[in-house]
């Protein structure tokens, strides 16, 4: 096949949206900490993304997309993206093109779990920490669902990632709050959000960005991307009015939570954007909107700092979206159905896929999270807390 | 009557509200400000040597009260604000030579 130039300009754009979207984490999560630790939040999000984009073309997309081992992993061909080339292959754009596309899922995937880490983590331990992280966890499970490992065998569905970065990052964020512990001072006094407009800046770069993550998931500029692009968005509406809704019934409509069910909508409309119609977009959104409001005030009612709630929006979205997409996928959209249409092993699919991936992420990051704390220690010391990690990892002040 | 300044830890302000409201004190004005004591800050270590963390951000209280309760106030913000670490703050006591309500001109003494 020749080279499509639509499909492959339309690709290199996406992968600048999804890119833009790693930063975007950062001060959508700067803006929820304090001023103390602004600077750390964002700059956290950056190491991220040059760390992985490394870590990315040395040997992690081999692992995710080399030839199968086992249903579990990649194998070593493509170490250093050996004989990854211009030329268009079957798919009508350059290999390399979905190689710098791919990279920008896993920085962003690794950039939602410091949610987990907020305020209070070291960084040398952190990017020890994010680097098998990402090899261990992510890759993993990128393979399981788009490598040609274990769960597309299956025949569980996830578009553009519900399951391989937003289940696997928000089980991860929890599995690291329990291990790094809770913040200083969290239960006893408020630690307030020190710039929401800055919060809602970060979102308009996450609900832009995600154009580039679910309608170029398509991997084609033709009518699935469409699809993908106008239900991304729909659904990121139905969880914006939603949330914003339940949380006025409770008190004022904050534009934190109206900003949250946003983030949730999309979560959860991710896996499903390229099988699912209009109409279940909003019924999608709408419902993750009001899930992940309810494990938000699970989460603070049991007392667990996982300070930014990647677990209650990205975790429980996305496990929302896996089993939405089992529910609501429609043949007209893509050839395969739902539960709705009858199809009860669609669904049974998606949730064995998704669930395997709760444990897989959970297990996994606790035991990595355990392992770099009992060795460099995952927390900066009292006082390195108190006076903000901007101070005591930078040297620098907002 | 007094003006009672207090230099604490931002953290404590909520606690030490509570205890000033549960003496029924409940005019203040609060500012946020730098500051340091004895111990010059807070010095961090590093394989790479020290950082001196030179001014910690505190919040700064002031309330003026009648003479009689000064004593009970100064407890109170004891009791909200300390922590029993180094920086916990200061609390200064000034005299106050009169105190006028801008609403009504109404001047409030001690007796």
């Amino acid at each position: 096949m020749t080279l499509d130039t639509g499909t492959t300009a339309w690709l290199l754009a996406s992968a600048a949206l999804v890119m833009l979207m790693v930063p975007g984490v950062g001060f959508f999560y700067g803006g929820l900490v304090r001023r103390k630790n602004f600077i750390s939040m964002v700059a956290l999000s950056f190491i991220v993304l040059a760390l992985v984009s490394l870590q990315w073309v040395l040997f992690g997309y081999s692992l995710s997309f080399g030839g199968d081992v086992g249903g579990f992993i990649g194998n070593l061909d493509f170490l250093g993206l050996a004989g990854i080339g211009m030329e268009a292959g079957d798919a009508g754009y350059p290999p390399l093109l979905f190689v710098v596309y791919q990279g920008m899922f896993a920085a962003i995937t690794m950039a939602i779990v410091t949610s987990g880490f907020a305020e209070r983590v070291k960084l040398s331990a952190f990017i020890i920490f994010a680097l098998l992280w990402t090899t261990l966890v992510y890759d993993p499970l990128a393979h399981w669902a788009w490598g040609g490992g274990w769960a597309s065998a299956l025949g569980s569905l996830d578009f553009a990632g519900g399951t391989v970065v937003h289940i696997s990052s928000g089980f991860a964020a929890l599995a690291v709050a329990m291990v790094i512990g809770k913040r200083s001072g969290f239960g006893q006094y408020s630690l307030e959000p020190h710039n929401i407009p800055m919060t809602l800046l970060g979102a308009a770069l996450l609900w832009f960005g995600w154009f580039g993550f679910n309608a170029g998931s398509a991997l084609a500029a033709n009518g699935l991307a469409a699809n993908a692009f106008l239900v991304t968005n729909t659904s990121a509406a139905a969880g914006a009015l939603a949330w914003l809704a339940a949380s006025w019934y409770r008190g004022k409509p904050s534009s934190l939570g109206m900003i949250s069910g946003a983030i949730a909508g999309l979560v959860a409309i991710t896996p499903a954007a390229g099988y699912v119609n209009v109409g279940a977009s909003i019924v999608i959104g709408a419902i993750a909107g009001l899930i992940c409001y309810g494990a938000m005030l699970f989460r603070l009612k049991k007392g667990l700092d996982e300070s930014l709630d990647a677990w209650a929006v990205h975790g429980m979205g996305g496990l929302w979206g896996a089993f939405a997409t089992g529910i609501f996928a429609t043949i007209a959209i893509n050839g395969y159905s739902g539960l709705l249409e009858g199809n009860v092993s669609q669904f049974f699919a998606n949730a064995a896929g998704a669930l395997a991936a709760v444990i897989y992420a959970f297990a996994v990051t606790l035991i990595l999270a355990v392992l770099v704390d009992k060795t460099l220690g995952l927390r900066v010391s009292e006082d390195e807390e108190y006076v903000g990690l901007d101070i005591s990892q930078h040297g620098e002040r907002v | 009557m007094k003006m009672i300044k207090a230099i604490i830890r931002p953290e404590r302000l909520d606690f030490v509200k509570k205890k000033l409201e549960d003496q029924g004190i409940n005019g203040m004005t609060v500012m946020q400000v730098e500051g340091r004591g004895d111990q010059k800050g807070i010095s961090l270590q590093y394989r790479g040597g020290a950082i001196q963390v030179d001014l910690i951000p505190k919040v700064q209280v002031e309330i003026v009260v009648r003479d009689s309760v000064t004593e009970t106030v100064i407890q109170a913000i004891q009791e909200g604000a300390k922590t029993g670490k180094f920086g916990d703050g200061r609390i200064f006591i000034l005299p106050v030579e009169r105190s006028i309500k801008v609403r009504t001109g109404e001047e409030e003494r001690d007796s």
